[in-house]
């Protein structure tokens, strides 16, 4: 049952692969990385957990207990801010896709040549 | 420039996932199988720095002190990111040879939306904007800081558009207000962390006085440099904004012959 | 592992195969706004509240407003490249 964090975030990362793999419409491609990417923030999440510990809010809590990891939470955090930046780069292309290729179909994309 | 070649189908890309995927699962058990159990921790650096960062910085949301003071150096390369990017999704969506923006008021309407929607998103609008400033300000006090308030008081200018029209939008927020805000948050930590190299003899150091945990100016420059994030994310994901809804609500390619 | 992350976790994984099968990106953008929430749910219970106001915040403000402009430009392009076919172009 300790494994579980582990399994969903490598099952999080095969499912959302394959809907990359799978789509026929390339604004689902780009949304299904952003299940990928959500699989590494359970990974890194579960790496820095700390049994029976609490969060690392200090502000009127004893200075005893325990805490959970605040430096695997910092780089969750700025991730999932540059993840929708990334996203967006990315929801660009498919719009000047559809100019170029007239279809959202990712099968019928091909490089340009002069 | 033609589109030249063949295309990678559907099926091609099935079998390849058929034949690497589990392949992929099985490699992902196996070596997620040697981490220590959930729970378990082991790492040092966490501990040391639940241990220092109360007494050194008198900052009581640790998160906050980790990106903004401890790790400032990997903050200001995100941040860069985030320029980058945004940077990138305005030269994608500009406006091409072929296009002109419209200005024809009828198109931006929110002519679908109802009463309620529109007085729903007047209401919420100062609200958003003074949540953003508490998070903004109040990041190394509680849960907050420069990324998610900046987002919040970004939210502002674009709940105006569901209240009434996109062009009052624009109007509010022209685009060199916009990518002023964001160039000055950008540079501000940057220059933020000259302060900590002209003051403490290390770029990014926290020169000014850590005050009493607790209290608004309290930690030192983090409330400076939650401030600077915060603008600057407020400015990039308004240019990004802008720019996607400029190509879905004003910008169309011109009729060739009729119009 | 308390029975909160358990039930977290739980969702989470039917919440990101969900997201996989769905084909309409209309309805794909809804779910993933929803995915979003059961993220949360998974870093409140991870015990990190800093992370789970950024998803909060990034899932249903940052994302959708670029997702929903951007399947708005693409049908319009889809009508004007229609009507230029149908023009005989």
């Amino acid at each position: 049952m300790s494994f579980l964090p582990y399994a969903v975030a490598a099952w999080l990362f095969v499912v959302g692969l394959w809907g990359v793999v799978a789509s026929r419409h390339m604004v689902r491609t780009v949304l299904c990385l952003t299940v990928i990417q959500s699989a590494t923030y359970v990974l890194l999440l579960a790496v820095g957990y700390r049994s029976g510990a609490q969060a690392p809010v200090v502000a009127d809590i004893p200075p005893v207990t325990p805490l959970v990891d605040p430096v695997m939470q910092v780089l969750v955090l700025t991730d999932i801010v540059i993840e929708a930046t990334v996203t967006a780069v990315l929801l660009a292309l498919v719009i000047q896709a559809h100019k170029r290729f007239g279809s959202v179909d990712p099968s019928d994309l091909r490089p340009l040549r002069d | 420039m033609r589109p030249t070649g063949t295309p990678v189908t559907r099926r091609a890309r099935l079998t390849l996932f058929a034949l690497a995927g589990p392949g992929l699962a099985a490699v992902l058990v196996i070596g997620l199988r040697g981490l220590p159990a959930f729970g378990d921790y082991h790492a040092v650096y966490g501990l040391v720095v639940t241990g220092v960062a109360l007494s050194m910085r008198h900052a009581t949301d640790l998160v906050t002190a980790v990106n903004f003071d401890l790790r400032a150096f990997d903050t200001l390369g995100e941040e860069y990111i985030l320029f980058a990017s945004v940077l990138g999704v305005t030269l994608l969506l500009r406006v091409m040879r072929e296009e002109d923006e419209e200005y024809s008021v009828a198109r931006h309407d929110m002519y679908g939306s109802s009463d309620a929607v529109r007085m729903l998103a007047l209401l919420l609008v100062p609200l958003m904007v003074a949540l953003g400033i508490y998070l903004v300000i109040h990041g190394q006090l509680t849960p907050g800081g420069g990324f998610q308030g900046g987002i919040v008081l970004a939210a502002a200018p674009a709940a105006i558009m569901l209240a009434g029209r996109y062009v009052e939008v624009k109007a509010l927020a022209p685009t060199w207000a916009v990518e002023a805000t964001e160039a000055i948050g950008a540079a501000g930590y940057a220059l933020l962390g000259l302060g900590g190299l002209v003051f403490a003899s290390v770029y990014l150091r926290n020169f000014l006085p850590a005050g009493n945990a607790g209290q608004l100016l309290s930690a030192g420059f983090m409330p400076l440099n939650s401030i600077a994030v915060g603008l600057e994310v407020m400015g990039a994901f308004l240019v990004a904004w802008t720019a996607f809804l400029d190509q879905a609500l004003l910008i169309r390619r011109r009729r060739r012959g009729n119009q | 592992m308390t029975v909160v992350q358990i039930i977290a976790l739980a969702a989470v994984a039917v919440g990101g195969g969900a997201v996989a099968l769905v084909r309409d990106p209309l309805r794909l953008t809804l779910l993933l706004g929803i995915y979003g929430m059961t993220l949360v749910f998974l870093f409140f219970s991870f015990q990190a509240p800093d992370v789970a106001l950024s998803e909060i915040v990034v899932g249903s403000i940052g994302l959708p407003v670029i997702v929903l402009a951007t399947l708005r430009k693409l049908a319009d392009q889809e009508r004007a490249h229609e009507t230029d076919r149908d023009a005989g172009d």
